[in-house]
């Protein structure tokens, strides 16, 4: 139903605007950044707790890490943030942070290795959902009194529980989780031993570039700027963005200068705005991905040569080109652009007669039929269709069932597909987020019930490939680790029952006058300190 | 309202989706769920847990969203003035143009001005209101100026004046805050025209047919034989009769506006309870569902106590 009514309305808005245009007049105050944004995501600001999108946006600009990127120079990784520098020890199980001088909370507190100590602890302790990007380091409740301790008032000292590549865990640390929290303020509104996750909800205590104004759920979120802030107090003094459902009202605020950023405008909206006087958009890549994968269970598919003929039987270009114009880019392999050992190859592309002559190969001279659950959205629905077109020019005859999200990841998790279409998006800016799903399954028994990995989901029984995944995640030298992530990606796009297909763009309209706005990229969030206007 | 809450509640609970999912998130671990299962008390059988849900209904509390993470009562108290707000001057429009215009129109039957009111019904009833809402939109905010965008202050005037009633017309006014004031209803002026317009087409035929109906009675001709002027007749004598039907359908219209007008303000992003219960919906959010509903269901019933005591008022039968 919501799909019809807002196609209806952006049909009816594009008509109409289309025909009579509207001219650009208003400004927003000059120290004052305003967006329009989807943010009923939210439901908590505790970055020991928060884990989705529009959360993270606010938290990169709430909480100072340990370690962080630089908005600036996204791919140079991460670099010092509240810690100046950092030493490992031989055994490369010990890291020891020395916390920056001079930093001070937006309470007035200074922010000290206890503080630092008591987050990352509270983090671990709390358990809730995005704990696991600190506890697969083997952290837990019981240990973190002697694996995470501060030794000095300004030295804080993590001990994991094996050697793991240092940019592992530092990577880990840049995620929200990692976001540290003024200790004694937190302390003073716990609730019930709460360690002040109630509190932290609707409130902040963080050392970054803002400090929250208010929070209305649905409605909207105004940051205060920090003239504290240790990188200098930022331009922009009051950053609000406000939750504006649909696209052609997010349009119709931008072109009339009462917004400087739109940020979820659909491909009609974003045609509309391109080359309106004062407008730009931007296009920035996103981390998700978009894939298809094939169930090793199903005999048919399980042979090598079929999976590699149906990888030539998706038309990537026709469908980058036509519904997924501007949203979508053609990526194949499982590490989204962007991220460390990422490659940008594509070896395939739509070719039906080499599809058919390796069916051919296979056995399947005329084809086979098979089953594809897509969940109901529309962008999946085209690609489905596309597919099932593309699939049928070589006597693949395709059978689409479509679900809600919940239904088709039941069955996906129960490993009873036969193809499923699916997006994933990383969940911590390190390779291993990805490459630990899509490239890793130490046990394919059914009952092992590994259902968080992409690889047990469909069945693929790969003891060395999970291997050399797994060493991946001890190499310390950051370059060699990069180039095994390549190594086996390219081994992994030969072989493996994944087709990946797309990496997400996302693109947003801007008001021409706002300098340096930088949503994050694949691997972070939005950084409001740096813009100007 | 027992019923109401029992309804909803079972529907709520038989619903293909799982709660617990969507506060941890797909990628939860075992524990972390089954510890969110616990708190949520799904362990327990459903008329105990409802039994739980009723007590703490009757204390004010409809839980926690799980789609803002907030109470419930408390998203409602945010987003239930912002609909009332909106409702109001919404029906305001419509009974004082809504209203004479069914006079007229009765009185003045076949005659222009009864074709005029019949087709501005008709166009009232029949165009989406998605469509009028944002071509008013275009013209008159984005082309001509003259009124506000969506939402329901300029984003530099929000957080200025303190929060009393929750509908910002009241509270700047209170304030003593004009500039407040002027800017609010220049935001609120077209959702509420529309919506306006809406509840007039209604209350405009309405009103023509009840008067019709009286004036073909013979305490018409007998008033009309005695001599009194035809002001007196319509307004004193026909228009009294009708007062109490016309309460009733203007509760109605009234209480239509008040469940919020989704498509409205989803439009004018306008934050009130409409798009709250469908958002929430959505999500599967039975909670804020629930709460909403509830609060529907007594602003129902409010309503009727409110019109019966009109009646009582208005009906000398009913002394």
């Amino acid at each position: 139903m919501k799909s019809i009514r807002s196609m209806a309305i952006g049909a009816a808005t594009a008509l109409a605007i289309g025909a009579i245009g509207v001219p650009a007049m208003a400004e927003t105050p000059a120290n004052m950044l305003v967006i329009a944004g989807q943010i009923d995501d939210i439901t908590t600001l505790d970055p020991a707790q928060s884990f989705e999108f529009s959360g993270s946006d606010i938290s990169r600009n709430i909480y100072g890490k340990l370690v962080n990127f630089d908005p600036k120079d996204l791919d140079a990784g991460y670099g010092p943030d509240l810690a100046e520098s950092w030493t490992v020890s031989d055994d490369g199980k010990t890291i020891t942070f020395k916390m920056r001088e001079g930093v001070k909370f937006h309470s007035g507190n200074p922010v000290t290795a206890k503080d630092a100590e008591f987050s990352l602890r509270r983090a671990v302790t709390l358990n809730k959902t995005p704990s696991f990007i600190l506890t697969q380091f083997g952290f837990n409740a019981d240990n973190v009194e002697q694996t995470i301790v501060a030794t000095g008032p300004m030295t804080l000292q993590i001990t994991t529980d094996r050697r793991y590549a240092i940019s592992f865990v530092l990577n880990c640390l840049t995620a929200t989780i990692g976001g540290i929290v003024d200790s004694k303020l937190v302390m003073e509104n716990e609730v019930d031993g709460d360690l002040g996750n109630t509190w932290l909800r609707n409130n902040t205590a963080g050392s970054g570039a803002y400090r929250l104004g208010s929070w209305k759920a649905n409605e909207s979120i105004t940051l205060i700027s920090n003239p504290d802030f240790y990188l200098g107090a930022p331009a922009m003094e009051r950053v609000v963005v406000r939750h504006i459902l649909e696209s052609s009202t997010q349009r119709l605020l931008l072109e009339k200068g009462d917004i400087d950023i739109a940020r979820n405008l659909n491909p009609e909206d974003v045609a509309g705005v391109s080359g309106k006087e004062g407008i730009v958009v931007d296009s920035e890549l996103r981390g998700r991905l978009m894939y298809i994968a094939f169930n090793q269970k199903n005999e048919i598919l399980a042979n090598p040569k079929v999976m590699e003929a149906m990888k030539y039987l998706i038309d990537y270009e026709g469908m980058k080109n036509s519904f997924l114009k501007g949203q979508y880019t053609i990526h194949q392999a499982f590490l989204p652009r962007t991220y460390l050992g990422a490659i940008s190859d594509t070896p395939y592309s739509l070719d039906i007669a080499k599809g058919k002559t390796l069916l051919a190969e296979a056995g399947y001279p005329d084809g086979f039929e098979v089953g594809l659950i897509v969940r109901e959205a529309q962008e999946r629905l085209e690609i489905g269709q596309s597919l099932q077109n593309t699939f049928g020019k070589a006597g693949i005859k395709v059978n689409i069932t479509v679900g809600t999200a919940k239904q088709m990841l039941a069955v996906y998790r129960a490993r009873q597909h036969d193809i499923y279409l699916g997006a994933w998006g990383p969940d911590y800016p390190d390779p291993n987020t990805n490459a630990a799903t899509f490239a890793v399954n130490q046990d394919n028994r059914d009952e092992a019930g590994l259902t968080g990995q992409l690889a047990w989901r469909n069945s693929w029984d790969i003891p060395k490939m999970s291997e050399d995944t797994l060493a991946a995640v001890v190499e310390n030298d950051r370059d060699v680790r990069a180039k095994m992530y390549e190594a086996i990606q390219r081994d992994h796009q030969k072989r493996s029952p994944f087709a990946i297909m797309f990496q997400k763009i996302e693109q947003t309209g801007r008001s021409k006058n706002v300098q340096n706005l930088n949503l994050g990229g694949a691997i972070t969030a939005v950084s409001y300190w740096v813009v100007t206007k | 309202m027992l019923g109401l809450l029992f309804v909803t509640f079972f529907i709520g609970r038989v619903m293909p989706v799982d709660p617990v999912l969507s506060i941890v998130g797909e990628r939860a671990t075992k524990e972390i769920y089954e510890a969110a299962y616990l708190e949520l008390g799904l362990d327990k059988p459903l008329f105990v847990q409802f039994f739980y849900y009723l007590r703490d209904v009757v204390q004010g509390d409809f839980g926690t969203s799980l789609r803002t993470g907030f109470p419930v009562s408390g998203d409602i108290i945010r987003v239930f003035p912002a609909t009332m707000e909106l409702a109001t001057l919404g029906t305001l429009i419509g009974v004082f143009i809504g209203v004479p215009l069914g006079v007229v129109a009765a009185v003045r039957r076949g005659t222009w001005i009864d074709q005029f009111a019949r087709v501005a019904a008709l166009i009232g009833y029949s165009m989406p209101i998605f469509w009028l809402g944002l071509i008013g939109l275009l013209v008159l905010y984005g082309i001509l100026g003259w009124v506000g965008g969506p939402g329901r202050l300029d984003i530099y005037y929000e957080d200025i004046v303190p929060t009393v009633t929750g509908m910002i017309l009241v509270d700047s006014a209170l304030d003593g805050n004009w500039e407040i004031f002027r800017n609010a209803l220049s935001h609120i002026i077209l959702p509420a025209s529309l919506l306006g317009y809406y509840s007039l087409a209604y209350i405009s035929r309405m009103t023509r047919s009840f008067m019709l109906e009286q004036l073909s009675a013979e305490y018409v001709i007998t008033a009309r034989v005695k001599g009194l002027s035809e002001r007196e007749v319509i307004w004193k004598h026909v228009f009294s009769n009708i007062k109490v039907q016309l309460i009733t359908v203007i509760a109605l219209s009234y209480a239509g506006l008040l469940e919020g007008s989704v498509l409205t303000e989803i439009i004018f992003a306008w934050p009130g309870i409409g798009s709250y219960i469908t958002t929430s919906l959505l999500s599967a959010d039975m909670n804020a569902v629930m709460g909403g509903t509830v609060v529907v269901g007594l602003v129902f019933v409010c309503l009727n106590i409110f019109s019966d005591l009109l009646y009582k008022f208005f009906d000398p039968r009913a002394k």
